[in-house]
């Protein structure tokens, strides 16, 4: 009876300590989204969305270079890792033998895996040094290769979701692969494709390390794709090891706003997905 | 991958094959494996250009390169040990931490929540692994370096001084504050993935623990979780990989030291940190190959336990279908 009561009572203890690591693990969120609403809210304002980066001390300084920067980072980084994601997807799903897509999968994990800043220090030596210049191009390139993995790996897995009764279907009507693929297999998948292209640029979206040494930082306007540009990751790390009390709190305020935008982009993809699997089935 | 076309009689393959060409089988099928291909080809080049520009460091130092203990740019003499064991330590640390933590919460969403509770709290975590580690790094260095500076490290100083890893001065930043926040980064892979992998046991197993007499504890700790081991083995690797590379966050906290301390709330220096600080300021070639050969390192290091977890997570997935 006592060897029993023993057993609860270590049943009962350990039980709730899973709750506690629970309780725990997901407060963490709140308190990073407290203190950055708190710290970043205040020193949000409309200047930090219109006006440059200003020496410490000055008022009514902003990040608008580095809003626009990030912006135009992620769309090269769209434009080049798109395209091989979803096409290479598209290989792994519906074309392919067996050694050929068991080795894109393998290398896709394994570029998946590469730290963020050796991917910064390859797309140095393959852009900037032979461009003699830090650029967007160098950025975009970078960014791209953490995406890759993500979108070809999305659009692998919700191909192979369509049933394979689509196909045949298509088929018995006379289309070709190539039409079957475009007109019946991807527009079924569209959603999950979607979701996974959502989720690979809110990953990209908060990257710093492998814009350190390609992308740079730029106090001014870029007006040249070839040129430093300044993005809103490299600028929070610039701002927040700096000793000044005025560029912490830009940091806190570009913080803020790259967290809400990244925070967005998640449950956008999610919704999306949902959306996408209440439909398949109504 | 042309199942149509085999099953067509032989006289019409002529035809057949010009048929599909005009529709763009062929035509789509090699444009799809160029850019399927390109992942590879990237990937390897990858691996040829950190071989390239680490030649003239690895012709200087050799393997030596590993274990030498200067880093001194300015008589450009370089080794690779204070960075690696910077970042091994802090790895650790945060592993020692955040594993209890993470498979204690898998545990719990995976077996006592309800599921609404289980999936909610699921999306919260997937929220923390998605915050860029700049922020957290941002984090770190204005909560958690003024907390330790003030009330922890001294606390440690005073209750374990005596220990080698409680001493000397409470800068804030160090080995300590990068390793506890490569914990809060690196729980969340360890919750989602233990969870699948517990979720994944077959319900006959707990049941037939629970039919014995056992308490729902020793069902969960003596079945069903040396049924999940692998699985759950793998997010362990799979978040060491993660810590290894992990570059802002530490980078913010580390303390920039290159000497090495035994003392835990000691300034130290990582692999990607000290990549990411130095890489731009490196005029000297010698310095400029050695940061890239400690990428090589870092590479090399995530690689292998990126490649064990990998391998991990694949053999308890195919348990678990197999026996559903």
């Amino acid at each position: 009876m006592n060897r029993l009561a023993r057993r609860n009572v270590l049943n009962t203890i350990m039980l709730s300590l899973t709750g506690v690591c629970t309780l725990l693990t997901t407060s963490v969120l709140f308190i990073i989204l407290g203190f950055l609403v708190w710290n970043g809210w205040r020193s949000l304002d409309l200047n930090f969305f219109t006006k440059l980066p200003l020496s410490p001390g000055e008022l009514g300084s902003g990040m608008a270079n580095a809003i626009v920067g990030s912006a135009v980072v992620i769309l090269i980084s769209i434009a080049i890792g798109v395209p091989v994601g979803f096409f290479g997807g598209i290989y792994l799903a519906e074309f392919g033998g067996k050694t050929m897509p068991m080795l894109i999968r393998y290398t896709a994990d394994l570029l998946n895996g590469v730290p963020s800043i050796v991917i910064g220090i390859f797309a140095w030596t393959i852009i900037v040094v032979p461009m003699h210049r830090f650029s967007a191009w160098a950025g975009g390139f970078a960014l791209s290769l953490m995406m890759i993995p993500i979108g070809l790996r999305a659009t692998e897995q919700f191909l192979r979701a369509v049933p394979n009764s689509l196909r045949e279907g298509s088929l018995a009507l006379g289309a070709s692969r190539a039409r079957t693929i475009a007109s019946v297999v991807v527009p079924a998948a569209k959603q999950g494709i979607l979701t996974g292209l959502i989720l690979g640029v809110a990953r990209i979206a908060g990257e710093t390390a492998p814009l350190l040494f390609t992308s740079l930082n730029n106090q001014f306007w870029a007006t040249r794709l070839g040129e430093p540009t300044a993005t809103l990751p490299v600028m929070i790390f610039t701002h927040a090891i700096s000793p000044y009390d005025d560029w912490h709190r830009q940091a806190w305020a570009a913080g803020l706003v790259l967290l809400v935008l990244v925070f967005v982009a998640n449950i956008a993809a999610r919704w999306v997905l949902s959306r996408g699997i209440s439909a398949q089935r109504g | 991958m042309s199942t149509a076309v085999m099953a067509a009689p032989p006289r019409s393959r002529a035809r057949k094959y010009l048929f599909r060409m005009i529709n763009g089988d062929q035509v789509a099928h090699l444009v799809t494996l160029v850019f399927a291909a390109s992942v590879f080809l990237v990937t390897a080049l990858l691996v040829y250009e950190l071989w390239v520009h680490s030649e003239p460091s690895r012709a200087k130092f050799g393997l030596s390169f590993l274990w030498r203990r200067t880093w001194d740019p300015v008589a450009a003499e370089f080794g690779a040990w204070p960075f690696i064991y910077g970042t091994v330590l802090t790895s650790i640390l945060a592993l020692l931490i955040s594993v209890p933590l993470g498979v204690g919460a898998a545990i719990f969403l995976a077996e006592l929540a309800p599921p609404r509770l289980s999936n909610a709290c699921t999306f919260l975590v997937e929220l923390l692994a998605a915050v860029p580690s700049v922020i957290y790094g941002l984090l770190a260095l204005f909560t958690l370096v003024p907390l330790l500076r003030s009330p922890v490290e001294p606390f440690l100083k005073h209750t374990l001084g005596f220990l080698p890893w409680f001493q000397g001065p409470a800068y804030g930043v160090g080995y300590l504050a990068a390793a506890l926040i490569l914990a809060i980064m690196t729980f969340p892979f360890i919750i989602s993935i233990s969870r699948e992998s517990l979720l994944a046991v077959p319900r006959e197993q707990r049941e037939a623990a629970l039919a014995l007499g056992a308490t729902q504890w020793e069902s969960t700790w003596k079945v069903i979780v040396p049924h999940a081991r692998l699985g759950i083995t793998g997010s362990i690797f799979l978040a060491l990989a993660r810590a290894l590379g992990e570059t802002m966050a530490v980078t913010m906290v580390i303390g920039n030291n290159t000497s090495v301390n035994a003392s835990l709330l000691a300034p130290g220096y990582t692999i990607a940190a000290v990549i990411a600080n130095e890489f731009t300021e490196a005029t000297d070639n010698v310095h400029l190959s050695s940061l890239v050969e400690l990428g090589l390192v870092l590479f090399a290091l995530t690689m292998v336990l990126n490649g064990l977890a990998q391998l991990l997570i694949i053999a308890t997935a195919g348990k678990g279908s197999k026996q559903a």
